[in-house]
């Protein structure tokens, strides 16, 4: 609580430190894909069911790179215990993706079944539970 | 089985299974599980008994569903709420503003009818999501860009009609206005269409705005008179270059000057881009993207003497702190605004900025990205807020999370009343809201954002400053009931001044629209008469915008 009224009374947060960041003349932030769309069209095509499911719904906050807001976020909660991208995570399993996606966590809403289908979200588990079979380029 | 007030089981029954008729029965949600999926993601009354909470969701596909739907929903007289892409965030998201509403989910309704890129329109449905067009549009290689808000996965429709905004050229960023034509399943079941849609074989729908006699469409905006199925919206053609610009101003009293300036060249045409003010010097992010970059890296760190200097400014002011900009070339005020069209237009109309800014104030400095026409490189490489290129994205959602080492929430709230554009107001709204927090115990009490050391408004409408204030939900029930009480504590003070809300919560939505008092609230006794003819029933989103049908008016007093 205290943290937050600090905040509150002087606009941004108290951090004494001698340098101050320009706010002009960006570095680059690193090479993202801007969207599915920019997800190259066969690989899009060849990609697995869960895959999909991911790239339509997950990868703008979970994608890999310093621009993602859950990839960012989960850097900072995880520091080096773990891998912040949810892709190369090894310990996920469908029940815990499920948890996610059902129920949320801070500001991650939950995701209704007009959103993502049970039958997409067993998928997008496997997927990231790195647990599907390969999928051939001629199936959907 | 939950079900709505004043409905017994039986009746919620077969009014369910009639619904299952309709849409089919994976479309009915009538679990608990499945309805914790209709609450608001972000409410600040989340367990509390007066939580927002739908007894049932039905997901129809077609318009006929939706007309087959409301149809049910008349003969068993059960309350609805309509819901585009329930992403309504912090506006009540997918939940119901009356408890014990069945949600109508419009997600499934994902066609985009028609774009077309000689006439630079869309026509959507309401499942039809920024990033659903924007992919469309790239895949097809359709030379327009869309408005985007600051998060891509929200409704073209729902936005619209919540009076949502985006960070383009102004005549695209006021996403309702940028609407032409509407389609609309009405409580008793029909469809009708407004504009030019109202004449069978028009071609002109989504390019003539206003049809013939009344306009209507404003009636289908935040409030609950019919369900949106289709909307057309105007897009922009796709420049050729766009060039993001940056004045700096030295002085705290250049701040009139600055806004003047901005008002002249906004409604000339001459800078139609997001004129965003910021206050370096007082550490006061005023571009969304500067916002954002600090969702994602923390505050800007100032070294203690700068900090000392702002904890001591009054109302934003102090004569050492304006000096301390002056010999450390930190601008008291920033004004960014992006230009789109051809180069040479672009670099014009900049420069003739940079003369017009020149001429009245004194110190005045300029930075631009120059004339650029990539725009994924030029989002890619964080120069400018891609919402400002029409690219949606999700950036904003680094807000409450715990990425720059900020402190995670569970959700946000915003205060955002409308103030008059000008330096007077600006400094006026600062010195009412900061004098009641200081005044008023119960103000103390909340964390809030972005008032102090000076709260910049967001320029996004035109013509008028929306004065954003920020209030965290956080997992403690009892800070976000005293949140909900400051909100409303604030509602009245702005009320009190001429400054009321352009958008908010159900939660509040009573109370706002009770201070649009003017002669004893003809503007709202004036909906509840158009409520009672047209949906005489009351099933559609009771309580949406403070509108009740007859049967729950005087519960709702």
């Amino acid at each position: 609580m205290k943290g937050w009224i600090a905040i509150g009374v002087v606009a941004i947060a108290v951090a004494g430190c001698s340098s101050q960041e320009s706010s002009s003349g960006e570095t680059a932030e690193g090479d993202r894909p801007v969207l599915t769309a920019s997800v190259p069209k066969d690989e899009m095509a060849s990609a697995s069911p869960g895959k999909k499911v991911f790239y339509r719904w997950c990868v703008e906050c979970h994608g890999d790179g310093p621009r993602y807001p859950g990839t960012a976020s989960l850097a900072v909660k995880y520091g080096k215990d773990m891998p912040a991208p949810l892709e190369q995570r090894k310990d996920l399993t469908p029940e815990s993706v499920a948890l996610f996606v059902r129920q949320g966590v801070s500001v991650m809403p939950p995701f209704r079944k007009t959103e993502i289908t049970d039958a997409e979200l067993a998928a997008l588990g496997a997927y990231l539970s790195h647990n599907e079979e390969a999928v051939a380029p001629s199936a959907k | 089985m939950r079900t709505p007030p004043g409905i017994s089981p039986a009746t919620f029954a077969s009014a369910l299974q009639e619904f299952a008729n309709v849409v089919g029965k994976e479309w009915v949600f009538t679990s608990d599980e499945d309805l914790d999926l209709y609450r608001d993601a972000y409410s600040p009354l989340r367990g509390e008994p007066d939580e927002r909470k739908a007894a049932g969701a039905v997901a129809p596909r077609t318009v006929e569903e939706v007309q087959g739907v409301v149809r049910v929903a008349n003969k068993y007289r059960i309350p609805l709420y309509t819901i585009s892409t329930g992403r309504n965030l912090g506006y009540g998201g997918s939940a119901p503003a009356y408890s014990g509403s069945v949600v109508v989910d419009l997600k499934r309704m994902t066609q985009i009818i028609e774009v077309s890129d000689s006439q630079h329109y869309a026509i959507v449905e309401p499942g039809v999501s920024y990033f659903d067009l924007f992919n469309y549009v790239k895949e097809k290689g359709l030379k327009v860009w869309l408005d985007v808000p600051d998060p891509g996965w929200g409704s073209l429709v729902g936005n619209a009609l919540d009076h949502g905004v985006g960070h383009t050229a102004s005549r695209f960023r006021n996403h309702f206005d940028a609407h032409c034509g509407m389609e609309v399943v009405l409580a008793n079941g029909e469809i009708m269409r407004t504009g030019m849609g109202a004449l069978p074989n028009s071609k002109t729908w989504a390019t003539y705005k206003m049809g013939y006699g009344p306009i209507v469409d404003g009636l289908f905006s935040q409030s609950n008179f019919g369900i949106v199925t289709k909307m057309g919206i105007w897009l922009m053609p796709e420049p050729e270059a766009f060039l993001q610009a940056r004045v700096m101003v030295p002085a705290y009293g250049d701040l009139h000057e600055l806004v003047e300036i901005q008002k002249y060249v906004e409604n000339l045409g001459l800078a139609p881009g997001a004129p965003e003010l910021g206050s370096p010097l007082l550490g006061a992010a005023g571009d969304t993207k500067s916002l954002v970059d600090i969702f994602f890296k923390g505050p800007p760190k100032f070294d203690k003497q700068h900090m000392d200097l702002i904890a001591g400014s009054k109302l934003g002011y102090s004569a050492q702190l304006e000096q301390y900009g002056r010999d450390n070339k930190i601008p008291y005020w920033t004004l960014s605004t992006t230009f789109y069209g051809p180069r040479k237009v672009v670099e014009a109309q900049w420069e003739a900025l940079q003369d017009i800014v020149s001429a009245r104030i004194k110190g005045a400095r300029f930075e631009s990205t120059g004339a650029l026409t990539d725009r994924y490189e030029a989002a890619r490489k964080g120069l400018i807020y891609p919402q400002n290129l029409g690219i949606p994205n999700l950036d904003f959602f680094a807000m409450g999370t715990s990425a720059g080492g900020n402190q995670p929430t569970r959700g946000h709230l915003f205060f955002s009343p409308v103030i008059p554009q000008s330096a007077e107001a600006i400094l006026e709204a600062n010195r009412v809201f900061s004098k009641a927090v200081n005044d008023i115990p119960l103000l103390q009490k909340v964390p809030m954002f972005n008032l102090r050391p000076f709260s910049l408004p967001s320029p996004f409408f035109e013509r008028s400053y929306m004065f954003v204030l920020g209030f965290p939900v956080l997992d403690d029930p009892e800070i976000n009931k005293a949140t909900v009480a400051a909100f409303r504590e604030l509602i009245r003070i702005g009320a009190d001044h001429g400054w009321a809300e352009y958008r908010t919560s159900p939660i509040f939505q009573d109370q706002v629209m009770g201070v649009y008092s003017y002669n004893d609230n003809a503007l709202l006794r004036f909906h509840e008469a158009i409520k009672d003819v047209i949906d005489p029933n009351g099933i559609l989103s009771p309580g949406r915008y403070g509108i009740w049908p007859k049967h729950l008016r005087e519960a709702a007093r």
